[in-house]
């Protein structure tokens, strides 16, 4: 599906958790001018007309395509995020996509998803479109309440469990049972992760030491998200053929012995977690 | 307005464009990645990533932080090499119908002609953009484009290699007098002058006490250096007789007049790609009809035509 420019009307903005200060929300848009995606893809996203300073729209995961509707489900975490919370039914934001490349979705293998935070988002439309659910183990690790995650429709669909951290002693028994889990999902199980890049290191350095087959979906800066502006590299032990423009990647070749900055916009989102160097 | 086509008539070459609107170096990849957002062959002309004759890795991240209508940029001119760019890429590109301008990186004036030499038989390429915003390695890292002398001596190198090719310097707004660069320049043999490149700058974060680019110094464009791009155009345009396109903060068509108001021949679209990917398609369409309603009847006659006491 080729990427295509929408402006697209918020049809609602729905905050998730309790409390007077909300920081995530779910913003639910009209049809945008592609109907399919793969799980894992990701827009650029920027209110209309531009109100804030901001130069850049943001990356955001697909959270959602259901029902012809977009659902994007983000954090506030600096002034373009401030300002979306802000937007109301009726807004219109433009939204570039779907761009980057897919997670896995093996039907036949076991697959563990790891989750961090908001890396969940990604993993909604993936159990949502995965055609068996059943095969499909999910570790979701937190900060905030529960409820301020769309947790609730992945834990109907398959095995979910939530862990929250909210002393620095949690996080040593989250990793213990990361850990753990990689282990028992190796070597014939897929692992596929989405988190803040600590998380995503623990699980990459996990999954190389008891081999198993981990892919994961990093988060990180863009400035454009279409494979212009070098701003979101990621060194990556790629052929370089893999970051060049699409109709030129053909070929096996060999990749670099150190690692190469590939853009994370053009070969990612998901990387195999042996192919990249923190 | 019928016709929107420019031709800018340099000493030794010229650059014949369909309408004054090209992309900027360094913020339309190499051409290929906006093809889904429109069609490449109704711009004005692609200036392509920056080339260098050895593949470069560029800088570590973070390498771009935002400011108030701006973004700083520290890529560090990632590219593929000219050599790749030639041989994978170029044939890929529409060059039959748009032209393709290569904008070239190098340290020495030696390098920087040996690129041209490189480009200058290519039939895909339409003119080269010389980079002089770089440091000059063997004279402690000064840009070249801040001395006159130094950036004579790169164009005059180049311009010996070019060929048939037309000759566009880019340069710096980091300088006390930009005319007396511009001017040197002229004498030493270029075609086009095209500026601004960006503007020296950085960004900190309190919480961490780091600056928020790895190598602490960028390049900040988008339309917070719009004026300082207008102004500098108007100097250049005032101090030479060639052709100058203007770059810096241009977002729409009226953005194009403006330049063209103060003394331009064409445009370069920068990180307003970024913004939107059709931003430049956009312009383009738009651009007849803007200037219409502002009563332009031809580039000639309203180029330059700024009323001052």
């Amino acid at each position: 599906m080729n990427p295509t420019i929408s402006r697209l009307k918020i049809l609602d903005i729905v905050p998730f958790g309790s409390g007077p200060k909300h920081e995530f929300f779910a913003l639910r848009l009209t049809p945008p001018k592609w109907e399919s995606c793969a799980p894992g893809q990701f827009v650029m996203l920027r209110p209309l007309p531009a109100r804030s300073e901001a130069v850049c729209p943001r990356p955001f995961s697909i959270c959602k395509l259901t029902g012809g509707h977009l659902i994007v489900f983000f954090q506030v975490c600096g002034r373009v995020t401030a300002e979306m919370a802000a937007l109301q039914a009726g807004d219109t934001v433009q939204v570039t996509g779907p761009l980057g490349n897919s997670l896995p979705v093996r039907a036949d293998r076991p697959t563990l998803i790891l989750a961090g935070g908001i890396g969940i988002a990604p993993f909604v439309e993936y159990v949502d479109k995965h055609p068996r659910p059943a095969t499909l183990t999910v570790e979701f690790a937190h900060r905030h309440p529960l409820a301020c995650y769309p947790f609730e429709g992945i834990a109907e669909k398959c095995a979910a469990r939530s862990h929250m951290e909210t002393v620095e002693q949690d996080r040593d028994a989250i990793v213990a049972l990361m850990e753990q889990r990689i282990r028992e999902f190796a070597p014939a199980g897929l692992v596929l992760a989405c988190g803040p890049t600590p998380f995503l290191r623990l699980v990459g350095n996990t999954a190389a030491a008891c081999g198993a087959e981990a892919h994961l979906c990093l988060e990180t800066r863009m400035a454009c998200g279409i494979g212009a502006c070098q701003g979101c590299v990621v060194k990556a032990l790629l052929p370089a053929a893999d970051d060049a423009p699409p109709v030129l990647r053909s070929g096996p070749a060999a990749p670099p012995d150190d690692g190469a900055f590939v853009r994370t916009c053009a070969c990612g989102p998901t990387f195999r977690a042996d192919q990249v160097i923190f | 307005m019928d016709n929107t086509g420019v031709t800018l008539a340099g000493p030794f070459a010229s650059l014949t464009l369909k309408n004054p609107v090209l992309t900027a170096s360094g913020t339309f990849g190499y051409g290929l990645e906006f093809a889904p957002y429109g069609d490449l062959r109704k711009l004005g002309g692609i200036v392509v990533k920056g080339l260098s004759l050895k593949p470069r890795e560029g800088n570590p991240m973070p390498r771009t932080a935002e400011s108030a209508c701006g973004l700083l940029n520290a890529v560090g001119l990632q590219n593929c090499g000219a050599e790749a760019f030639l041989r994978d890429i170029l044939p890929a590109l529409p060059a039959d119908k748009v032209p393709v301008i290569a904008n070239l990186y190098g340290t020495t004036p030696e390098e920087f002609a040996e690129l041209a030499g490189m480009l200058s038989d290519e039939k895909g390429i339409a003119g080269i953009e010389v980079n002089i915003s770089c440091p000059n390695v063997r004279e402690g890292g000064q840009l070249f484009g801040q001395d006159p002398r130094l950036a004579a001596a790169v164009t005059a190198a180049v311009r010996a290699r070019a060929g048939r090719l037309p000759l566009i310097v880019k340069l710096t707004p980091n300088v006390t007098d930009i005319a007396a660069v511009a001017r040197a320049c002229e004498d030493a043999g270029a075609d086009i002058i095209s500026c601004i490149n960006t503007l020296s700058g950085t960004a900190v974060d309190l919480v961490t006490r780091k600056p928020r680019l790895s190598v602490t110094f960028g390049g900040l464009s988008g339309p917070a250096v719009k004026p300082v791009a207008l102004r500098c155009v108007l100097q250049v345009a005032r101090a030479v007789s060639i052709p100058v396109i203007g770059i810096g903060g241009i977002r729409c068509a009226e953005d194009v007049l403006e330049f063209i108001l103060v003394g331009a021949h064409a445009v370069q679209v920068g990180s307003a790609s970024f913004s939107c990917p059709d931003t430049v398609f956009r312009i383009v369409e738009e651009l007849p009809a803007v200037a219409e309603k502002y009563g332009v009847a031809d580039w000639e006659s309203f180029r330059a035509s700024l009323i001052t006491d």
